[in-house]
């Protein structure tokens, strides 16, 4: 069954992390959104019908990595990818092009290589920053419909270079500039930070930037977001940025900090707590029972 | 005579009235229903209380009810009154619906906070062809590990026992606790 969904609902930053986790293989596609001119109602509040267009990307993954990515037809073949970064002349890219017509892009590479046009270096960073480059667009779309397929990988003549998901998505929460978005993913600053459970092997090979690592030298479930900023002199923007990455990223997790949890206590005092029902094992079992005779 | 509860939330549609009616004995009281005219409407918030409400006996002297709370918002007021000495809770999520899911999670988080009781999250419309895996479900939604979170067709009387009865060992294992 493939998962399907619309990025207003679900966004690229949450599939990225969703693949990550669940170590997933397969090809995510993305269609342009048309407008249906019919209405829906969610959660209480109308908006229009989105219908799936053509195909306007396509990503795909290997156990959690990201090994592909094309966009509106570009569909990053090796010579146009060189091409782009300047490896290739123009004049080069046409020749190339028409003599290698049916060469498969590692035997392409192989030939460029050999014939020092190229080094292995560049074949590598320059098929990984196109890779990213349709990725982190994809990041700002907020709407399409999408599709991922389990399973299903580009043709195996393509240069596969995987890429962590990790930093991929951290770099993509850089990026995420509607202030919107980032105030309803983390809605409010006086919660505080903790690190995961094994924060060892999440931080391996991760590159956080100055501003993160200040971030994160301040996580302590006694220090409340909004403390950690102002220790920082960071905006709420930016704060709310960053906490949003590595939280993503699966870095920080968010928690109560103590001061909190008692103001909460406090507000419930007010009212009669709802008490703890009086009920026995005796009473759970004779449910249990008498549901499985059902 | 002693009574128990247990409350069956989620965001609209996800399942809970086919849930309760699945498994109850008496005929599901269900006030809620599409809102069509804008009058119809006005009425709605003067005189309704949405609720399902389903019975299970055990025997003389034990009852067991299920409470569907009304999925919209604005009958969240309800709630509270709902979750007062309920022995656990069940979130339903309609895996076909990536656009409730932030809502389901949302629905979960209140209830947490109105009483420590179990729940269990019920991955529901399994059986529909765009529904989420559970697993999947697991990681967009954020659960974490230690809570049970169970493919479900609330259709289908046996899925609704299971999700019932992995709910009420919950409730034994916190008891052992
Ligand atoms: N395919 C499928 N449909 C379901 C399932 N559970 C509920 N539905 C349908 O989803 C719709 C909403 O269900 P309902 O119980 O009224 O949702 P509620 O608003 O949570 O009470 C109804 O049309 C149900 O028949 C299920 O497990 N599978
Ligand atoms: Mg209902």
């Amino acid at each position: 069954m493939p998962l399907k969904g619309e990025l207003r609902d679900f966004s690229t930053t949450q599939l990225l992390n969703l693949i990550n986790l669940a170590g997933k293989t397969g090809t995510l596609t993305i269609f342009k959104a048309n407008k249906s001119g019919e209405f829906e109602e969610v959660n209480g509040k109308k908006r229009e019908k989105i219908t799936a267009g053509p195909e306007r990307a396509k990503v795909s993954f290997r156990t959690g990595k990201l090994i592909y990515a094309m966009m509106d037809g570009q569909d990053g073949n090796l010579v146009s990818v060189l091409n782009k970064a300047g490896k290739l002349t123009d004049e080069q890219a046409r020749i190339i092009r028409e003599r290698a017509k049916n060469t498969t892009d590692k035997a392409l590479a192989l030939l460029l290589i050999n014939a020092n046009y190229v080094s292995q270096n560049d074949v590598v960073s320059c098929i990984q920053q196109h890779t990213l480059d349709v990725v982190y667009n994809l990041l700002s779309w907020n709407q399409e419909p999408f599709r991922f397929d389990d399973d299903v990988l580009p043709d195996n003549n393509r240069i596969q270079v995987p890429i962590d998901l990790e930093n991929v998505i951290i770099e993509g929460a850089r990026r995420i500039r509607e202030i919107e978005e980032l105030n309803q993913h983390l809605p409010n600053l006086d919660m505080a930070l903790k690190f995961p459970e094994n924060p060892k092997e999440k931080f391996k090979g991760i590159h956080l930037s100055v501003e993160e690592w200040r971030v994160v030298s301040f996580v302590n479930p006694k220090n409340s977001i909004r403390q950690i900023a102002k220790a920082n002199n960071m905006s709420e923007i930016e704060i709310r940025r960053i906490v949003y990455g590595l939280e993503q990223a699966g870095l920080v997790e968010l928690v109560k900090p103590p001061g909190m949890e008692q103001s909460v206590a406090a507000k419930t005092a007010r009212r009669p707590a709802p008490a703890k029902p009086q009920v026995q094992k005796v009473v759970v079992n004779r449910l249990i029972d008498k549901i499985r005779s059902i | 005579m002693q009574t128990v509860k247990m409350v069956i939330t989620g965001p609209f549609s996800a399942g809970k009235t086919e849930f309760i009616r699945s498994i109850s004995e008496i005929e599901v009281v269900s006030t809620e229903r599409e809102i069509t005219t804008p009058a119809e409407k006005r009425q709605k918030d003067v005189t309704t209380v949405a609720m399902d409400f389903g019975r299970i006996t055990v025997d003389d002297d034990l009852v067991l009810y299920l409470f569907g709370t009304p999925g919209q918002r604005r009958f969240d007021f309800m709630w509270e009154i709902l979750a007062e000495g309920m022995l656990g809770f069940v979130v339903m999520v309609d895996s076909s619906k990536p656009e409730t899911f932030r809502e389901a999670k949302s629905i979960l988080e209140t209830f947490r906070a109105y009483a420590p009781t179990p729940y269990v999250v019920a991955a529901n419309k399994q059986d529909h062809p765009d529904a989420w895996s559970a697993e999947d479900l697991r990681i967009a939604l954020r659960i974490e590990e230690g809570v049970k979170l169970l493919p479900c067709v609330a259709k289908d009387k046996e899925s609704v026992k299971n999700v019932l009865l992995e709910l009420l060992y919950s409730i034994l294992e916190e008891m052992d606790t």
